[in-house]
């Protein structure tokens, strides 16, 4: 009978920590949601965010970057996280109910085509990656390399990147479905290093020595290229708050521009950093 | 004391019966959620579209939701693995009761159950890191990640399973039959083809089955080796997508409760209906095997 005594109140006062701890917590709590793509950076640097203000916490979640603003505009955060700018009509649509949608961009997402260290393509252009990616072009032969199949390496159709290189290389085709997908941007990076007749694309912060990067319309895909735009496969990645930044949230995106805290986390999730800015 | 000690069995009778009740209810449960988050997409989708569609581009728009070619390479991932795993599964269970000497035996067994135990994430980074790269080279493929790639690996899985079911099978058939047999003057040969396997048929059955349902279901393997692309295959060197993994790629990015995560849901209502099947049907040889057996 002690014993069981001893177990209700035990768990009675895991029940009462459990319930008591966020209470404790919401001193301050900014909901945040939106384009997956942004996610893993916000996953990263807000949870350094948590640890360095202990009295803010970040409710985080993906969706989407519409799905994002429709909660902006709904008043059900007070951060959306999208990888494109707001729409005409979704910043009507927010006027309506009293939001006024600010744009703060945090990062660069760039992808590099890569291809096998041993293939002697060197550049491609949009038009060409299109048509490798829709199945048009299946032959190295045909854009200048080896008489070889073509085997092309995608995401898994889910993934922010599949979506950025669908936008901004093969809209409005549609990647073939006889494109190998693999599951993040290092599987990629392996399963290109140990095919040469692959091409995949990666974020540019994976780029290593096995794989071989591909100039896009005669263009070298460096940082500097990323950031001033000319780089084909290049976006912003954005915030958008309803007024300017302030108080906690203010906080926030400080910490996210800061370049020796949140943007780091922007480097170390494989997107480029918005230096010096 | 005798009281106190019936009380006290009665009262351990009971918290198993809870145990085991809460098992069962969080099962079920898990079932029941499964159905409830998968069958709304078909107010939107109609089932014929969801089961024999083409195309599975689930963030375009609008978005496209057919897993025929999925489900195809299911059925060809677990066939090609089975065509080499109920050979290799059943001969050397052959070998361990008809053929292996008693000592032999008491080693290989345990040395073929615990290879059951291997992780598949292990088996998957295998066939990724050492099996296609060399599968590709030796054929000159396109990529070794393809579907004979990962049945291989999925055979390797399944082979210890049917093995070690088969053998207790064949282990159970009556020594006086294996004697009668021999006594008649038949061969060990003739013994083990015409007496051995054919007593021991419907638990060979079983141990096929639960094979291929374990080769059906398995994500890990299937999502490193098989390539990822939706087509049908044309040959046993073209990549696919079976079912399991385009659930385990897909669903951390997809968002909730929304169409893509309510297919994701949908896809596993199919998975869950193909496996039910398999364990069926293995149930039902077994149980077969028990009445004929008596």
């Amino acid at each position: 009978m002690k014993r069981t005594l001893f177990i209700t109140l035990t768990a009675l006062c895991f029940a009462a920590a459990i319930f008591a701890a966020p209470a404790a917590a919401a001193a301050e709590e900014i909901i945040i949601t939106g384009s997956t793509t942004v996610l893993p950076v916000m996953q990263k640097a807000g949870e350094a965010f948590m640890a360095a203000d202990p009295g803010i916490s970040l409710s985080i979640s993906g969706g989407g970057s519409g799905n994002g603003i429709k909660a902006l505009n709904e008043g059900l955060c007070q951060v959306a996280m999208s990888s494109r700018d707001i729409k005409e009509s979704e910043r009507k649509e927010g006027k309506g109910k009293g939001v006024n949608a600010v744009r703060t961009a945090i990062a660069v997402d760039a992808l590099v085509p890569v291809v096998h260290p041993d293939n002697p393509v060197k550049n491609l252009t949009v038009e060409q990656l299109r048509g490798i990616y829709a199945g048009r072009i299946t032959k190295w032969k045909e854009v200048g390399g080896k008489d070889e199949n073509i085997v092309m390496i995608s995401r898994d159709s889910s993934s922010g990147t599949f979506e950025t290189w669908q936008e901004l290389i093969m809209a409005p085709d549609r990647t073939a479905p006889s494109a190998l997908s693999q599951a993040s941007n290092g599987a990629v990076v392996q399963a290109v290093a140990g095919n040469r007749r692959a091409v995949g694309y990666i974020g540019f912060g994976y780029l290593n020595p096995s794989v071989k990067k591909i100039n896009v319309n005669g263009l070298e895909a460096t940082a500097e290229s990323a950031l001033s735009r000319k780089w084909p496969i290049a976006r912003e990645l954005y915030v958008f708050t309803n007024g300017a930044p302030a108080g906690a949230v203010k906080k926030l995106t400080d910490y996210l521009l800061d370049p020796q805290k949140g943007q780091k986390a922007v480097a170390e999730t494989g997107y480029i950093p918005l230096s010096g800015k | 004391m005798p009281v106190a000690s019936l009380r006290r069995e009665t009262a351990v009778r009971r918290i198993l019966a809870v145990i085991a009740g809460c098992s069962l209810l969080f099962l079920g449960m898990i079932m029941l959620f499964l159905f409830i988050e998968g069958l709304p997409l078909f107010s939107t989708v109609s089932v014929s579209d969801f089961l024999s569609g083409m195309f599975w581009y689930p963030t375009s728009e609008p978005p496209e939701f057919g897993i025929f070619p999925m489900l195809v390479a299911s059925c060809a991932v677990t066939l090609t693995a089975s065509a080499f795993a109920i050979p290799l599964g059943v001969m050397t269970a052959v070998w361990l009761t008809e053929v292996a000497r008693p000592g032999v035996r008491r080693i290989c067994k345990p040395l073929i159950e615990m290879t059951a135990a291997l992780p598949s994430v292990v088996i998957g980074f295998f066939g990724m890191v050492v099996a296609a790269p060399l599968l590709q080279d030796l054929f000159d493929l396109d990529s070794g990640l393809n579907l004979f790639t990962a049945s291989l690996m999925l055979a390797f899985m399944s082979v210890p399973t049917i093995c070690s079911v088969a053998e207790d099978a064949l282990f159970a058939v009556p020594a006086s039959l294996r004697a009668a047999s021999l006594a008649l003057g038949a061969t060990r040969r003739e013994t083990t083809v015409r007496v051995v396997i054919p007593a021991a048929f419907s638990g060979i059955g079983t141990a096929c089955m639960l094979g291929m349902s374990r080769s059906i279901g398995e994500t890990m393997v299937v999502l490193m080796t098989a390539g990822g692309a939706g087509i049908l295959p044309g040959s046993l060197f073209d990549p696919v997508r079976p079912i399991p993994s385009v659930i385990a790629a897909e669903t951390a990015e997809a968002s909730f409760r929304g169409e893509h995560y309510r297919a994701l849901f949908a896809v596993g209502i199919v998975l869950f209906l193909f496996t039910l099947a398999f364990n069926l049907a293995a149930r039902h040889i077994s149980e077969k095997n028990s009445a004929g057996g008596r």
